[in-house]
């Protein structure tokens, strides 16, 4: 993994550079885990149900849905309940495309993946706050749409 | 009540799993094997996310943060962001304590909202996997579009909680 070997070639630098600064980078670095570390379990918790009430299959069945109106709202609801990485998510999409479903509910679906999260609130909102939290996410919601009414337009799905 | 509520649902989800497995419950099972999955996988970026974290509090210092990504730094600004995002592994649940780190050592809200949404859209590992699946079109498109929404919505959105004096704050 690249980004463990830039961790790791970092923290010998650092720690070649100055021993104190690096000690304290890393009680820093405990320290900044621990206090979010609940809401981290909290995540945790609320991913694993959120994977069993949403495994692929009924992904792949509700995204199927034949009106591309209703396809993307459900499309970004899904998108914004469910957490996977995108090594999950885009082989997925890839399988839905594949099976006929348009560009535009995809596009929903991926970007709301990325930009909501509901199942991440209990991190975002120890540091925001749920107010600001909620609103950042609609903000999401709202992009998203954007983004796929345009993919939409640009793969001719939907004509004006 | 606020740090008791993590023990309290930890307890009564770990009593589940624990009963489900003994019961052979299958769906707290699965719950449970999705729960070890999904808890593996986080574990194997987050202890090198919060070590950068960490070593980015005590190399980098306030000045430079502030004369790039504060209060008075020019729309270069966004593209640092956009690049420091470009390499963030991991999800949104990995960009908010960058982005605290960002804003404690004096980021700008803007541009710590714009952080988090690049983070969102375009971290390089994903849009390479997202290209080789959904083909360069639709990578492109989503791109394009998504990136000025970034922008224009975090510059409006940070105004506007700057405007009601509103704060990050140190989660306790």
């Amino acid at each position: 993994m690249i980004f463990y070997g830039v961790t790791v070639l970092l923290l010998l630098i650092s720690f070649g550079a100055n021993k104190r600064k690096t000690v304290k980078a890393l009680k820093i670095a405990w320290k900044k885990f621990s206090t979010i570390a609940p809401n981290f379990a909290v995540m945790l918790i609320l991913v694993s149900i959120s994977l069993f009430l949403m495994p692929d299959d009924v992904i792949k069945h509700y995204l199927g849905e034949e009106d591309l109106i209703s396809g993307m709202g459900i499309a970004m609801l899904v998108g914004s309940i469910a957490l996977m990485p995108g090594f999950i998510a885009f082989p997925l999409c890839g399988i839905l495309r594949a099976q006929g479903v348009p560009y535009m509910v995809l596009s929903a679906f991926t970007t709301t993946l990325m930009m909501v999260g509901l199942v991440t609130l209990p991190i975002e909102k120890a540091y925001f706050g749920i107010k600001t939290a909620l609103f950042r996410n609609g903000i999401g919601l709202v992009i998203a749409m954007i983004v796929a009414i345009i993919t939409g337009l640009v793969f001719a799905e939907v004509v004006i | 009540m606020k740090a008791k509520f993590p023990v309290i649902l930890a307890l009564i989800y770990a009593i589940f799993i624990v009963f489900s497995l003994t019961t052979g419950y299958q769906p707290g099972k699965e719950i449970g094997s999705n729960f070890l999955s999904f808890t593996l996988s986080m574990l194997k970026i987050l202890p090198g996310a919060f070590i950068l974290i960490g070593l980015f509090q005590v190399w980098v210092s306030k000045e430079k943060v502030e004369k790039h990504l504060g209060e008075d730094s020019s729309f270069l600004s966004f593209i640092w962001v956009m690049l420091l995002a470009g390499t963030t592994v991991g999800g949104l649940y990995v960009a908010f304590p960058v982005a605290w780190a960002l804003y404690e050592k004096g980021a700008k809200i803007q541009v710590v909202l714009a952080y988090i949404g690049f983070a969102a859209v375009c971290r390089i590992p994903m849009i390479i996997f997202e290209a080789s699946f959904m083909g360069v079109k639709f990578t492109l498109v989503r791109l394009l579009v998504s990136i000025p929404l970034v922008v224009i919505s975090s510059i409006l959105f940070g105004r506007y909680l700057k405007a009601s004096k509103w704060q990050m704050k140190s989660p306790d």
